[in-house]
């Protein structure tokens, strides 16, 4: 590294963070393998599974960014009373627990929704929600809001001065500025969402409408609990990663490079901003297919919430806890990263994407057994875990303002000569707080939402709160179910805030 | 120096401290989640043995039936569990052969509608699935006429839920040789198939569909616990399969003794009693005040279904092969 244009900062962090992604996911992958008898390879039935699991997430992927792109260009260039809450609501369905949205989804397309009644009223035969178009509309629920961020990000991101320039020559924005933003921030986004709907299980299975939606992770279910076939569970994994970093290096390959060069960090003024009819049209398109099922998730759950049981205040306490550490373990992961970057920082930064919830779990389990009782590790792990499966959405969301530091600030700050915690300290700290606040929000959030491995660990005195929650509705204890996912809801969205707040004061945005 | 006179005191304390912990032994109960949320039988049933024991009874919850089985196979010999309570009759072949298993050794005037001869599992409670629906709306009378009719139904997959499963061999033990056209005639009914019988139930209050696979003592958690008349049990003509829940002693337990109190805690009133209100299924020995007032309301089948472990072991299969292919048309 010593010819290296930007100033140098320790390697350790980076192997480190790198180091836990690798075993958290191959070394995981490798104890459920090293344990199995193998008993053969894949029957049709699996490949099957994997032909649907491809094909539903590309669909996934490609409608999701495609919707986003629109709605994502209204936000960046109207200002109007309540953006940054609706910027922050829309971000909501991304942070749910599967079975909450799934049922706020269906109280609005399902048979009893809002939907078909409005249908049926008006003398149109009700349709049904379960199929391929089922699947789809679930994942481009949870996922649209994950787009719109990151590519609104993008948007953001085109110095002021650029528009202003635009503006001056009288330049069209949309092919100098815009679609060279979009060639950046495009591939990794449909990457990311992708790779998301590729270890799609529930979701995919209940919207499906039966086995003919059986993705790979429900195949590896089958595989660990059903047939206790530890072998193909973990030969299904492999292919789960083979098609991680096969996209991985496709997305590598089309991403453009930035071309934008360096700003002076200011409110983007727009001069382009006619045809604001378009631009609120998405928005609020985009605002009722978000926001009605979240409100019946909340109108759902309203009735329940001041009389939860103790558990459940415990509950949501110990989560919380587990979301602050591993909101900081993993932002404090992906900054380390992104200063270094290079390749294996991008496979590192996708490759939890592709982890299989099951096999992860089952992989720390057989590693920790022999050593501890799981349930004393139970949070600990939990908090890697959630950690390590957030650091892809931190990486994106802080890689490109960290290689924008590095490009605009590194041969000033090497030429000064400063390095290390210094450097971090006075110039990359201040730059990223923005999108550091976001990747906290983002990571504390997931971490709140995220059952993963704690299902496979918890006693009852290590219960999170979305265990806590599923285990209410495994009692017939719905409304009370209900309620607490309310409670849930509130709590990811409002850490999201606080940290996405505070990455904001004081700054110009 | 202060500090080198106390270090013996506290290092003997702190021995004193570990021997008088290590004086009460531990039991552990492995089983399902739902078992041990203050909602399940467990709280209830950790203080009525633990009140005569002079032990620590605990109980670890992992998923549903089979992830306890599968949690078990992960653990292996080396388990620390005492007692494994929880998996039911199509579970208990591959348990068995984990041989991780010892006898029982309980012998007991069971209340259930089969004769019990298993060595080594002891059914703590039990149940018949059935379809449930809304009172006063339209019903289906067997699996024949629900495949015939347009009633919409929610059910889960058997490859990851214990209800799922039963479903699967309710229909192979009532059609041997035609389970693949039942299915095939039911996949119309099916509004979709869910991982869990949570989200399956939870649809179906929802309003999602007609019924959904689950219970004959579903309603008496509506009736009992919500004072809501309004879910019931569809009686189907060809019978129910049962679900038989059942208990067994870990070979390698570090407290046969203690592990074998708690074998025979099963089968008495303090453990039976709890089981209607918590658990709602079936007490396995009807304890002597009876049944919970409700349960009286319950439909019960005329007939009862039932493979045995082995047989259900051998066509698990086959009759999952069958349920794909014709719900994948």
């Amino acid at each position: 590294m010593a010819h290296s244009l930007v100033p140098v900062t320790p390697r350790w962090p980076s192997v480190a963070a790198a180091t836990l992604v690798l075993l958290l996911t191959i070394g995981t992958l490798g104890a459920v393998a090293w344990r199995a008898k193998w008993a053969g390879g894949l029957a049709p039935a699996d490949w099957a599974a994997v032909r649907f699991t491809i094909v539903q997430a590309l669909l996934s992927a490609a409608i999701s960014v495609v919707l986003a792109i629109p709605v994502a260009r209204a936000l960046a260039r109207r200002r109007f009373r309540g953006r940054q809450l609706l910027i922050t609501l829309l971000g909501a369905p991304f942070l749910l627990p599967v079975i909450v949205a799934v049922l706020g989804l269906l109280a609005v397309f399902g048979r009893g929704g809002v939907l078909n009644d409005v249908l049926t009223s008006l003398g149109f035969s009700p349709v049904s929600i379960f199929g391929m178009h089922g699947v789809l509309l679930a994942h481009v629920f949870f996922n649209l809001p994950l787009a719109i961020r990151f590519i609104l990000q993008g948007w953001l991101s085109i110095p002021s001065e650029r528009f202003r320039l635009a503006a001056t020559l009288n330049a069209p924005v949309g092919r100098l500025l815009e679609w060279p933003m979009l060639r950046v921030v495009l591939p990794g986004t449909f990457l990311v969402i992708f790779l998301i709907c590729l270890t799609s299980f529930a979701v995919a299975l209940t919207m499906g409408g039966g086995p003919r939606a059986t993705t790979i992770e429900l195949a590896i279910y089958q595989a660990v609990r059903f047939d206790f076939d530890l072998g193909k569970a973990a030969l299904l994994a492999c292919v789960q990663f083979g098609l991680c970093v096969g996209a991985a290096m496709l997305a590598l390959r089309i991403t453009a490079d930035d071309v934008t060069g360096a700003g002076m960090d200011r409110v983007v003024q727009r001069w382009d901003v006619a045809r604001a009819g378009i631009d609120y049209a998405w928005i609020i398109a985009a605002a009722l297919f978000l926001l009605v099922p979240l409100g019946m998730v909340v109108l759902r759950g309203l009735p329940g919430i001041f009389d939860l049981p103790d558990t459940i205040w415990a509950a949501a306490l110990r989560s919380i806890t587990v979301a602050i550490g591993s909101a900081v373990l993993c932002v404090s992961m992906a900054l380390a990263l992104a200063l270094r970057g290079g390749g294996l920082t991008a496979i590192v930064g996708v490759l939890p994407l592709a982890a299989s919830g099951l096999v992860v779990g089952t992989g720390a389990f057989l590693i920790v057994f022999p050593f501890v009782r799981p349930a004393d590790v139970a949070l600990f792990v939990t908090l890697l875990v959630n950690a390590t499966l957030a650091l892809p959405f931190a990486l994106r969301a802080i890689g490109p303002a960290a290689a924008q530091v590095n490009a605009d600030y590194g041969r000033l700050g090497k030429s000064l000569g400063i390095s290390g915690w210094a450097w971090v300290r006075l110039i990359v700290l201040p730059r990223m707080r923005k999108p550091l606040g976001f990747a906290t929000g983002l990571a504390a959030a997931l971490s709140m939402g995220d059952l993963g491995v704690i299902a496979l660990f918890a006693g009852q005195a290590e219960e999170t709160l979305p265990l806590a929650m599923y285990r209410l509705m495994g009692a017939y204890r719905m409304e009370t179910a209900a309620s607490a996912a309310l409670l849930l809801l509130s709590l990811s969205l409002l850490l999201f805030w606080i940290c996405d707040r505070g990455g904001r004061a004081n700054a110009d945005v | 120096m202060k500090n080198t006179t106390y270090l013996p005191l506290a290092a003997g304390l702190a021995l004193c401290a570990t021997s008088a912990l290590a004086e009460t032994p531990v039991l552990q109960v492995m089983t399902y989640d739902s078992f041990v949320t203050e909602w399940g039988p467990g709280p209830a049933i950790e203080a009525a043995f633990e009140a005569n024991c002079a032990c620590d009874l605990q109980f670890v919850g992992t998923g549903d039936g089979a992830a306890l089985l599968a949690r078990l196979q992960l653990e292996g010999p080396r388990t620390e569990a005492d007692i494994v309570l929880g998996l039911d009759t199509n579970l208990t072949a591959a348990a068995r052969e984990t041989g991780l298993f010892a006898p029982h050794g309980v012998a007991a005037e069971f209340d259930l509608p089969i004769a019990w001869t298993d060595a080594e599992f002891l059914p703590f409670d039990w149940g018949y699935f059935a379809f449930v629906g809304n009172a006063g709306e339209a019903q289906a009378t067997s699996l024949r006429d629900l495949a015939d009719s347009d009633l919409k139904i929610v059910i889960q997959d058997p490859r990851s839920s214990t209800p799922g499963l039963g479903l699967l061999m309710w229909v192979k033990t009532a059609y041997p040789d035609d389970a693949a056209t039942i299915w095939a005639d039911l996949s119309d009914n099916i509004v979709t198939v869910t991982s869990g019988w949570s989200e399956a139930y939870g649809m179906f209050l929802e309003g999602e569909a007609d019924a959904v696979l689950s219970y004959t003592t579903s309603p008496a958690y509506h009736l009992i616990a919500e004072e809501d008349d309004s879910k019931v049990a569809w009686a189907f003509d060809e019978g129910h399969y049962m679900q038989v829940e059942v208990a067994g002693k870990v070979a390698g337990t570090d407290q046969p003794e203690l592990a074998d109190a708690f074998l025979a805690f099963i089968v008495s009133d303090a453990f039976q009693s709890v089981i209607p209100t918590t658990n709602w299924m079936y007490p396995a020995v009807t304890p002597a005040e009876g049944l919970p007032a409700g349960f009286e309301t319950l439909m019960t089948p005329e007939t009862s279904l039932l493979l045995s472990p082995e047989d259900a072991a051998a066509l698990r299969d086959g009759a999952l092969d069958e349920w794909r292919t014709a719900l994948s048309q």
